[in-house]
């Protein structure tokens, strides 16, 4: 295992970002059951190209996140792969949480509650935009790490709750320089505000080879793996 | 799916008084307002198309059409009529208020020159696309980049399974079919009569739609 660059514990309910260089794993741990990770992803050095969760979906024809699954920006880049994973379905369907979900858990405030505040995904994603100079025209549909939300052929969708237990992980090798912005609030359709943490810790990782899962995936994935690579170009 | 019969809701409205009638051709895009309360029918014309259409509203393109969110809140990945489009701020958008298809799909996008050439390769790069239909028609009203959301793919069919597949499958449309939404408050529509040749979502021969609408002109 290689050294660890860089690890922070991401307290649930709480967002956070990072820039991951080109050729570094992220990889994020469930420090509890039941959590979730709703993930934005953005090149580093296109100010408009970003995740786009439907083309990622339909071009490796599935409806959830899992190894070794490409994660693919809207101008047909790889952004990261996803090269392991505990759990083999992180949810993508379902978006982040939005301040009104909340309010269904009943009044909460920083003067009652100090910093166990409840604060939506949307929340937190866009108060780390802002940060980087971006707004909520820049917000896109997220990938809820840990989550599951089951589809069935009808097409009605179904959360399963603890999904995740303590100790459950993915990995995510940038395949370049991209920004991630995260939030660990619950998922949306989680009934219950009891957030777990995330730790998120940076590794660097070795050149990946012809045999690699994500290059040998799909062509799909092999060919926004290659766009990515003339993005480096 | 097969076997399942789609639910299927007819509109009173009559075309003869429509105050909107065009027709897009394939490949080609449409730029609209609809007034509050004022209603838009699509109608596949030949059967087969894929209609990618993108909703905002018009006092704020920032609070855009959210597939996502449209389909959380119902708790299903398909739309049909009586579905509500959501926004990102989950205001309702528009209502579909009648549907002779059955089920329309919003979570495959819209195709894209890159996307055509992670999907089916280099040849494809130059091939019409929805996406820049999208930035060509909303450049109009300032909608870029920036503002284009998970779209609508009206008359599409991309069926999800219980282990987590999904695929393209040849469309539940037919000649004549039609979907209808109701505006809930001012927007933009934004469309783009989907040119894509590589897959059956235009049944592998894209054709023209009609644009119906009724509000007080
Ligand atoms: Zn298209």
């Amino acid at each position: 295992m290689s050294e660890v660059l860089l690890s922070h514990e991401i307290p649930g309910g709480a967002a956070w970002s990072v820039l991951v260089r080109a050729g570094r794993e992220l990889r994020l741990t469930a420090l509890e059951a039941g959590a979730n990770c709703s993930t934005l992803l953005y090149a580093a050095h296109h100010p408009v190209d970003r995740l786009n969760v439907p083309d990622t979906l339909k071009a490796q024809m599935s409806a959830r996140v899992h190894a070794p699954m490409v994660l693919m920006s809207d101008r047909g880049t790889a952004l990261c792969s996803v090269t392991g994973s505990s759990l083999d379905w992180h949810d993508a369907l379902c978006g982040h949480s939005c301040d009104a979900q909340l309010e269904r858990l009943g009044p909460s405030s920083y003067h009652a509650e100090r910093n166990a505040w409840r604060r939506s995904a949307r929340a937190g994603l866009l108060g780390e935009l802002r940060k980087h100079g971006r707004g909520p025209a820049d917000l896109h549909a997220c990938v809820n790490f840990f989550a599951k939300v089951a589809t069935s052929g009808d097409g009605t969708l179904t959360f399963m709750p603890g999904h995740a237990s303590a100790g459950d992980w993915v990995t995510l090798r940038a395949e370049q320089d991209v920004l991630v912005v995260l939030s660990t609030s619950p998922h949306p359709l989680d009934p219950q505000w009891t957030p777990p943490a995330v730790l998120a810790e940076v590794r660097a990782t070795a050149v990946p080879g012809a045999d690699d899962p994500s290059w040998t995936f799909r062509d799909e994935s092999a060919r926004a793996l290659r766009a990515a690579r003339e993005v480096l170009a | 799916m097969t076997g399942t019969i789609l639910p299927v809701r007819e509109s009173e409205l009559d075309p003869a008084t429509a105050v909107l009638d065009v027709t897009v051709a394939d490949g080609d895009g449409h730029l609209g307002v609809i007034p509050a309360g004022g209603s838009l029918r699509i109608v596949d014309l030949h059967g087969n198309q894929a209609v990618d259409t993108l909703f905002y509203d018009a006092a704020d393109v920032g609070n855009r059409y959210s597939a996502m969110d449209t389909v959380r809140e119902q708790g299903a990945a398909y739309l049909t009529a009586g579905s509500r489009l959501l926004s990102v701020n989950l205001d309702v958008l528009a209502t579909i208020t009648a549907d002779t298809c059955g089920r329309h799909d919003t979570l495959g996008g819209a195709c894209a020159q890159e996307s055509n050439v992670v999907r089916y390769g280099e040849h494809t790069r130059h091939q019409h696309a929805c996406r820049e239909t999208f930035l060509r028609y909303g450049a109009e009203v300032g909608i870029g980049a920036r503002d284009l959301g998970h779209n609508i793919n009206f008359f599409m069919n991309v069926p999800l399974t219980a282990d987590g597949g999904l695929s393209f499958e040849d469309g539940l449309s037919g000649p004549g079919k039609y979907v209808e939404v109701r505006a809930e408050r001012d927007l933009y529509v934004l469309i783009s009569n989907c040119p894509q040749l590589n897959n059956p979502c235009n049944g592998w021969d894209p054709t023209p739609v009609r644009l119906l609408g009724w509000w007080r002109a």
